[in-house]
């Protein structure tokens, strides 16, 4: 209260010793930077559990995460090109393209908004070709590399994982008489690496 | 949807479904709801890339779609259920208690399921018997029979539900208004329908000779045209969490009595769980009451323990201060019940003294249990009831303070809050303290994936190059070369890579091990905050 602050000037509004220290101790010294990032652990963590059942948990976590990768379930955007057009670039269809998706889900329990409509670019008399081989597949010898026809087979499918690897650098395509490295135009050769360039590259 | 929640779905839906979903999974869970050219805009992804990414969300359960602001006649809204991208964090423990209850099969059908988001139960049929036939020796095979047998009896206890009918989206609006939802009523969830014709054995092992890779084609896509002749189209099967979740609880008290009593009393909590697994509610605070004649019957024959026995185990189980077992009654021997609620109360309690005695030292602990049981009390009174010296109970009173473990509240004597003339007590809020700690478990999850990422990333080179060389090796094998070939591939990798390389493995696991651990401690304190919310 104001009024009282003629009197008694030495006593504070509260009890010192509730403070929990006494006249003359040092306080700890106020703090000049942020406190550090990785403060010093008092005690250590305790150790992880260990067991059979442990680790079955770990191994499946792993295998889950790797074959999540694999699965149509794990899009990548279709690289846009930034360069000029290509020759090559009529015969390296490995790509994904962003409008066609790679299982097919129930468009019914879906809105329909959703639903990408493969567009299909016309080709040559090949058009054909396809209409009766996803008839007669039994009588394919040869997968077709094209991407509509691998929607074509997948719509098939019911949720099947997609086809192991098209081998496409063996495999003829698009009725050339080249393998399909001749038409790797070396764009791709040292993309991936461009951090560390402390090992020298022979 | 907290900050760390967020950070973790992001992490989570990156590991699992690439960058690009994470993007547009991240952004719908901050904006809450939006429509596609809202999401397509503001995340300025391309428009069929964002479908795709709502589609694979949508097939997992991890997004959902409703009729909009304006109306049905306007564009669909959609939302994502942040639990579903969490519930990722714990698959590994969903597949492994499918194992150890329905053996290989059961595990192979839910984690066929968990990695489809959602399928019909032909095609989980069909899958999961070629893959069990891959596995086995030469020449024989899985019968499909087998599978649908396991399956059904998944579904029968409720570990499997299915999908729930989509009410007609974006299509024409008075007939989805008008119409209720037909004949869905929650007991069709559970029941398998009998007219699947399912072909009876599988196709047996294929040869191994490499031009049979043609075959396998030709064989593999005979059976996809047979597909729409199944008879269970649009019958979807999902995984239903919430029953795994009642399992691991359960699994929870059950252990916990193990640990404080011994293992006969937890035999007889074991007995009496399960049997009132299918009168309980799932949200119901305890059981269904059980006579003790009941459960005495009920015992399992290893047990034979004499009736006056089960007596005194039970009256000790009613005694004990976690008061897991409560008597509610004296007909039929005794009425008892399993306090469940409660039960997750005291366990998530332990999680908490446990977090405080291994992080401040057990006296800590000593005062943070002395505050949660005695709920208020003055700086003096911990000093005096803790037995600690006061310099050191203050100093720990602050520590705990700063991490926000333990709150003070002022009781002023006077309206002016003077301090000389205010009661400072210290107190512990255990709900609002567990929220604390989940959002801790959050985070440290979280930095658990990035450390993960961040030493993947630094020895990327190096994995690289033991995946490629790996199949150098097996090429090499697989066309029959000699050891010398095989030896001189293998030193490709020198010795001091090699170390590099086990210690980088040693580290994962590690990463991984822990935050399989840190999602245990995550879903006892998500359980005891959800019951107290019902």
């Amino acid at each position: 209260m104001a009024g009282s602050r003629g009197r008694g000037r030495s006593q504070f509004s509260f009890s010192v010793d509730a403070l929990g220290f006494g006249r003359g101790d040092c306080l700890p010294s106020s703090a000049h930077t942020p406190s550090p990032l990785y403060p010093p652990m008092q005690f250590r963590p305790v150790p992880l559990h260990t067991g059979e059942e442990v680790d079955y948990m770990l191994a499946l976590k792993q295998e889950l995460r790797a074959s999540s990768k694999n699965l149509p379930f794990h899009i990548k955007a279709a690289r846009t090109k930034t360069d000029v057009a290509r020759y090559s670039d009529k015969y390296q269809n490995g790509e994904t393209k962003n409008n066609c998706i790679e299982w097919s889900p129930d468009w019914s329990r879906m809105p329909k908004e959703l639903c990408i409509k493969v567009r299909k670019p016309r080709k040559t008399g090949e058009r054909n070709s396809i209409i009766i081989i996803t008839n007669t597949l039994e009588k394919r010898e040869e997968e077709q590399h094209s991407e509509e026809e691998e929607d074509e087979e997948k719509k098939k499918q019911n949720e099947e994982e997609p086809d192991a690897d098209e081998d496409y650098d063996e495999e003829e395509l698009e009725d050339t008489d080249y393998i399909m490295s001749y038409f790797d135009n070396g764009e791709d050769f040292g993309a991936d690496s461009e951090d560390n360039m402390d090992e020298a590259v022979y | 949807m907290t900050a760390q929640e967020v950070r973790l779905c992001g992490l989570l839906l990156q590991e699992h479904f690439g960058d690009v979903v994470e993007k547009v999974g991240t952004h719908l869970i901050r904006s809450g709801v939006l429509t596609l050219r809202a999401l397509a805009h503001e995340t300025k992804l391309p428009l069929d890339l964002v479908k795709k990414s709502l589609c694979v969300l949508m097939q997992h359960g991890m997004c959902a779609f409703g009729a909009g602001r304006r109306g049905p006649a306007g564009p669909v809204e959609y939302h994502i259920i942040c639990e579903h991208i969490l519930h990722m964090l714990r698959y590994p423990r969903y597949i492994y208690t499918a194992k150890s209850l329905y053996g290989d099969t059961g595990e192979l059908i839910v984690e066929e399921i968990l990695q489809r988001g959602q399928m019909t139960m032909s095609s989980t049929v069909k899958t999961v018997a070629d893959r069990l036939t891959h596995n086995m020796p030469e020449g024989q095979s899985m019968d499909y029979s087998e599978v649908v047998s396991a399956f059904s009896r998944l579904v029968e206890t409720h570990f499997l539900q299915r999908c729930p009918p989509m009410a007609s989206a974006g299509s024409s609006s008075s007939e989805a208004v008008n119409t209720p939802l037909p004949v869905w009523s929650t007991r069709m969830v559970y029941i398998v329908p009998v007219k699947i014709e399912l072909m009876h054995k599988c196709q047996g092992k294929r040869r191994r000779s490499s031009e049979d890779g043609e075959a396998e084609q030709r064989a593999a896509k005979k059976t996809k045209t047979d597909n729409s002749e199944r008879g269970d189209e649009g019958i979807y099967w999902q995984v239903n969490f919430q029953r795994f979740h009642l399992h691991f609880r359960d699994q929870a008290i059950i252990s916990a009595v193990s640990c404080k009593l011994d293992q006969t009393s937890s035999e007889i909590v074991r007995t009496m769980l399960r049997m009132s697994e299918v009168t309980t509610p799932a949200h119901a605070a305890f059981t269904q009451a059980l006579s003790a004649n009941e459960i005495f019957r009920a015992l399992p024959f290893s047990y034979n323990i004499a009736r006056p026995i089960l007596d005194q185990y039970l009256t000790l189980l009613v005694n004990d201060p976690m008061e897991f077992v409560g008597r509610t009654g004296d007909s039929g021997g005794g009425m008892y019940v399993v306090n469940l609620h409660r039960a997750l109360a005291n366990l998530a309690r332990a999680t908490l003294e446990s977090v405080v005695q291994e992080r401040f030292g057990s006296r800590s602990a000593r005062i943070f249990r002395l505050l949660l049981r005695k709920r208020h009390l003055e700086q003096k009174q911990v000093e005096d009831f803790a037995m600690v010296p006061a310099k050191e109970a203050k100093d720990m009173l602050y520590t705990l303070l700063s991490e926000n473990l333990v709150q003070l509240q002022e009781i002023p004597k006077t309206p002016d809050y003077a301090p000389s003339r205010t009661f400072y007590l210290y107190t512990v809020n255990q709900l609002p303290t567990a929220r604390l700690l989940l959002q801790h478990c959050y985070k440290t999850v979280g930095n658990l994936i990035e450390r993960r990422l961040y030493e993947t990333k630094e020895n990327k080179r190096l994995l690289e190059k033991s995946q490629q060389i790996e199949a150098i090796l097996a090429s090499l094998q697989a066309t029959g070369a000699e050891a010398a070939q095989l030896t001189e591939v293998e030193e490709m990798i020198t010795a001091p890579e090699r170390q590099q390389l086990e210690s980088l493995q040693h580290h994962i696991n590690k990463l991984d091990s822990s935050e399989n651990q840190v999602d245990e401690t995550i879903f006892l304190l998500e359980s005891y905050i959800n019951s107290t919310q019902r």
